[in-house]
């Protein structure tokens, strides 16, 4: 089989919470399953072949890093979401989460345009949500996980009635500090707030954006046996006791 | 502590304090080498001077109250400050002269985005007594911008001006690579550290200011000294510092600035400079009983770049010890260790012992960044992964550790505690 092919959505701009420590995890584990992994920068003007990239992945900026690329980004958003329509997986991480959704609004009421894949917008919030996170998700009927990270955003994220949130906050603040959600998914792309970076200590993610991105490209869902990820329970495990004992509240 | 509560009970005291020093204070801030450039500015300029000098980091206005009131009989107070307390500092201690090092990411859920802190710094700036002399680092699009808002007469630039020492490319650890005008991204003829360098915006022409007290002709001796030609408006000298590295040409950049600004003479500074040792957790090394232990501080991605690529000057390690703590003055995000380039260390690396708090996160870095899984230990208790490693290092070899703060802090305490450090906590 031809490599999968992740398309890193202005890695320049977008990288302030690891970002690259996601697609570490992505491309190790792709290889560990006898599958090569190709990850394609895309930049300002970035022409996205329709079927070309199996994942999308967009990371967190500085606020001024995020203004200067959301038209870049925006002007993206028709071939990202005709991509999306056919089946490929997305993960979006903090200011890429926004950017996914339909604008961002700052203090002043200027919106920043998103590209209106997920169905949500977010606002500036006056104060800033800071911690460690654990959420308890079901992304698969009847399996439930957890996820653990933390969370650095003003943003105040609101999800559109009826959309889906990526897990139910256990510890921390989540979408806007006050509905008990975090992150957002619909279909195969997923948006959340979560780095640290995200997919490391919650390697079942990765798998399973692995498995979404394969299936976009053979039209089969592959099942993964688990690895060991001895060290990964680890460090998800006092991730997570992180989280329960000083997640954030307001 | 007194300062602490002094702090508490009345703020303005702290002013008062400040305006007994009859020469008034002097003030050095960057996000990496704070400590080393007001430690060497301070060894160049106590050869005239008492100082009042907070040298045990207690670098917020707590610890600079402490200092004040213990500075009985101080001249001059040189004080570093934490780069989020300096403007609330420089407008207590109005201070005749400051020294801006430079502005990396670090610590993001405590200080927030680079641009505030920026921002933070330049309002600093603008409320300066219109006397104080302020020194920037020129290599820093951010820092060196400050000193635009001064008039010649009362600012230094200073930088590095040695391509042969460049990087081919910048590193993932640059952070200000858009030009602060138009948001162009720069284009560097050299980048040194991160995005410290000669740069130029090819949209608006926005350029390294030009330099008043330059580095050239820099050599790099290993893990135990660099040496270079200080240029200054006044003379030049060739000065052989005692600790590696290119970062530390910056600090002793910095300090020369600073005491150059303060009446300091070319020799002075030059005496000062070549006198400076080593403090614990930077490069320092120590004697274990027949072994050594370097203790190298690791705290935010460039500056552990740069501690990894100036030890890898000497022979790479087979063996270290890497410690990852959480605790506020580490940071509580880990996500930074992502950001660090560690792979260089990984070709010749045999074993890593990852201890401390996230010791099991700092292990998935290195699995993930290649390292065979297999040949990682997982000890999160301090003293016991120090024991293994030590365990590990044969008999007259040398054990590399690489702590963040409060690790480093633990790690000097169990060394100390079995009586093998000189008492490093008063250079520190």
């Amino acid at each position: 089989m031809e490599p999968l092919v992740v398309g890193h959505l202005f890695p320049d701009y977008l990288n302030i919470y690891a970002d690259r420590g996601n697609i570490a995890v992505l491309s190790r584990r792709a290889r560990w399953r006898g599958y090569q992994l190709e990850v394609r920068a895309l930049g300002a003007s970035a022409e996205i072949r329709p079927g070309e990239h199996d994942l999308f992945y967009v990371g967190g900026g500085q606020d001024r890093e995020q203004a200067l690329i959301a038209p870049e980004l925006a002007a993206l958003g028709p071939s990202l979401r005709q991509a999306f329509d056919a089946g490929a997986a997305f993960l979006a991480v903090c200011g890429g989460y926004q950017l996914l959704g339909g604008y961002y609004r700052d203090r002043n009421g200027v919106e920043l345009p998103g590209i209106g894949l997920l169905p949500l917008h977010t606002l500036a919030g006056s104060r800033r949500m800071i911690g460690d996170v654990l959420l308890e998700c079901e992304l698969e009927p009847g399996s439930k996980q957890t996820l653990a990270g933390f969370e650095n955003h003003a943003g105040r994220t609101i999800l559109d009635t009826g959309a889906k949130p990526l897990g139910r906050v256990v510890a921390g603040f989540g979408n806007d500090g006050e509905s008990g959600y975090e992150g957002c998914c619909l279909g195969r792309a997923i948006g959340t707030y979560l780095h640290g970076p995200l997919l490391p200590r919650n390697p079942w993610l990765a798998d399973w954006l692995l498995e979404q991105a394969i299936a976009h490209r053979t039209g089969d869902l592959p099942v993964f046996e688990p690895l060991p990820d001895e060290l990964e329970k680890q460090a998800h495990a006092v991730s997570a006791r992180r989280a329960e004992s000083r997640g954030g509240r307001f | 502590m007194p300062g602490k509560l002094l702090w508490k009970l009345d703020p303005g005291a702290v002013d008062e304090l400040a305006r007994r020093l009859p020469l008034g204070s002097a003030l050095v801030s960057a996000t990496n080498g704070k400590t080393t450039t007001a430690t060497m500015a301070a060894g160049i300029l106590r050869a005239k001077l008492r100082l009042a000098h907070n040298r045990s980091g207690a670098n917020l206005v707590s610890g600079v109250a402490s200092t004040l009131l213990a500075a009985r009989g101080a001249q001059l107070g040189l004080f570093e400050v934490d780069e989020a307390a300096l403007p609330e500092v420089a407008r207590r201690l109005r201070p005749r002269s400051v020294c801006l090092g430079n502005l990396f990411r670090d610590q993001l859920d405590r200080y927030g985005e680079l641009e505030l802190v920026a921002g933070r710094w330049r309002t600093a700036v603008k409320e300066l007594p219109a006397e104080s002399a302020l020194v920037v680092n020129g290599d820093d699009p951010q820092v060196g911008d400050l000193g635009q808002e001064r008039g010649p007469g009362s600012r230094t630039v200073f930088g590095v001006d040695d391509p042969r020492h460049a990087h081919p490319a910048l590193q993932h650890a640059a952070d200000s690579i858009w030009c602060i005008r138009c948001g162009t991204p720069y284009e560097y003829a050299a980048a040194y550290i991160g995005h410290l360098g000669d740069y130029r915006c090819p949209a608006c022409g926005h350029a390294r200011p030009p330099l008043d007290v330059v580095a050239r002709g820099i050599e790099l001796e290993g893990i135990d000294r660099v040496s270079f030609d200080l240029i200054t408006p006044e003379g030049s000298r060739r000065v052989r510092l005692g600790v590696p590295g290119l970062y530390n040409v910056y600090n002793a950049l910095g300090a020369a600035s600073l005491a150059r600004a303060l009446g300091a003479t070319l020799d002075e500074i030059q005496d000062g400079l070549e006198a400076f040792h080593a403090a614990f957790g930077r490069f320092e090394r120590i004697e274990l009983g027949g072994k050594s232990l370097l203790v190298l501080l690791i705290k935010n991605p460039a500056g552990a770049n740069e501690a990894i690529r100036t030890l890898l000057a000497g022979e790479a390690p087979r063996l270290a010890l890497v410690a990852l703590n959480d605790a506020t003055a580490d940071g509580k995000d880990v996500s930074w260790i992502w950001d660090v380039d560690f792979e260089p260390l990984l070709p010749a690396l045999e074993r890593l012992i990852a201890g401390g708090d996230r010791a099991a996160e700092l292990a998935l870095r290195f699995k993930y960044g290649g390292f065979d899984e297999r040949e990682i230990e997982v000890v999160p208790e301090l003293e016991a992964a120090l024991d293994r490693a030590l365990e590990l290092t044969p008999a007259g070899g040398e054990l590399v550790a690489l702590p963040t703060y409060t690790a480093m802090l633990a790690l000097r305490d169990i060394v100390a505690r079995r009586g093998f450090v000189r008492q490093y906590w008063e250079a520190a």
